[in-house]
């Protein structure tokens, strides 16, 4: 669900036409609030993709680094 | 809108698609990961080429604070507060959706055609209900406020006829597209039915209402990318509001 947030933020391409085209001061501030709540999602949506797949990794993967540290040491 | 970035649309919206493919997947979640996180930076990209942006500050402001807060939300969100912070970045994705809308409306109002009056009222109307809906649900999942059902008599009937009244306004708006009033009028409506929807649920069944608004970000998302004329919008827009309905069946 969170990868579908960061996509989710692809109204951040709408966001950034209004907030960079000015047409006027309040469309450039609506604009611009709505590129900093759709970065949010964007950036939040793919750090917690990672850090939920870096939680799956765990537990196969530890043992087949410390052999691969101890093969390299 | 030129050939160039129609082109990146295009390969950005194919991205999507694989990465969100590869993510079904524990072994090739990873590589969708990556094809996903490509496919919004060309997004991005491509988008940053259009031709009516004069003027970045403002973009590169937003860009920077945002991934301040959405970086540190996410290092420091528990792991077990996850549903709460997925209301949230719903309440986000739609409040950045109906932000676009109004802006749209604000300016070029009566100018625009019938097609695009309701693309755009869609759009406001979907993300109004979304952003205070997703909001009620973060409150009760957070325990902010008590996570039971708060129903009051005759509840049913007052939110049916605000929701006849506000589709009304919708459909008005259409032959109407000048009628400033109505549009904000609707807009407002929209954001207090969204309060109204998520009052009367409880905590336990929020996944559903999530699902739901997930669904209508995504719809939101979708009317804003016809609204102006952006197909990488309709198309991701299009996804997420399948992906919705979905989760929800």
């Amino acid at each position: 669900m969170s990868a579908t947030n960061a996509i989710s933020g692809i109204s951040l391409v709408g966001s950034l036409v209004t907030a960079g085209a000015h047409y006027n001061t309040v469309s450039t501030w609506l604009g611009f609030i709505a590129v900093i709540a759709s970065t949010i999602n964007v950036v939040g949506g793919f750090m917690i993709t990672d850090r939920m797949l870096r939680m799956f990794k765990k537990q196969p993967v530890p043992k087949k680094d410390s052999t691969e540290e101890q093969e390299r040491a | 809108m030129g050939l160039p970035i129609e082109l990146t649309y295009l390969a950005a919206s194919i991205l999507f698609i694989l990465g969100l493919k590869g993510l079904s997947h524990p072994e090739t979640a990873r590589r969708g990961m990556i094809f996903a996180e490509v496919g919004m930076f060309l997004a991005i990209v491509g988008t940053l080429l259009h031709r009516e942006i004069i003027s970045y500050e403002w973009i590169i402001a937003g860009l920077i604070i945002g991934s301040i807060i959405g970086g540190a939300m996410s290092i420091w969100v528990p792991m077990t507060a996850m549903p709460q912070r997925t209301a949230l970045s719903h309440a986000f994705g739609a409040l950045a959706a109906s932000l676009v809308g109004v802006s749209e409306y604000y300016v070029h109002g009566a100018e625009v055609g019938t097609f695009k009056m309701a693309a755009l009222s869609l759009e406001v109307l979907l993300g109004g209900i979304t952003v205070t809906g997703s909001l009620m649900a973060f409150i009760k999942l957070q325990d902010w406020i008590r996570g039971t059902p708060i129903t009051y008599r005759g509840q049913n009937v007052f939110n049916l006829s605000l929701l006849v009244l506000t589709v009304g306004m919708f459909f008005y708006l259409i032959f109407d597209p000048g009628a400033h009033a109505v549009f904000y009028t609707m807009a407002g409506m929209a954001f207090v039915f969204g309060v109204l929807l998520v009052l009367p649920i409880g905590a336990a069944d929020m996944p559903v209402v999530m699902s739901l608004m997930n669904s209508y970000a995504g719809l939101a998302a979708a009317a804003t990318g016809f609204a102006i004329s952006n197909n990488v919008l309709i198309i991701a827009g299009r996804w997420m509001a399948f992906q919705g309905s979905f989760f929800r069946s």
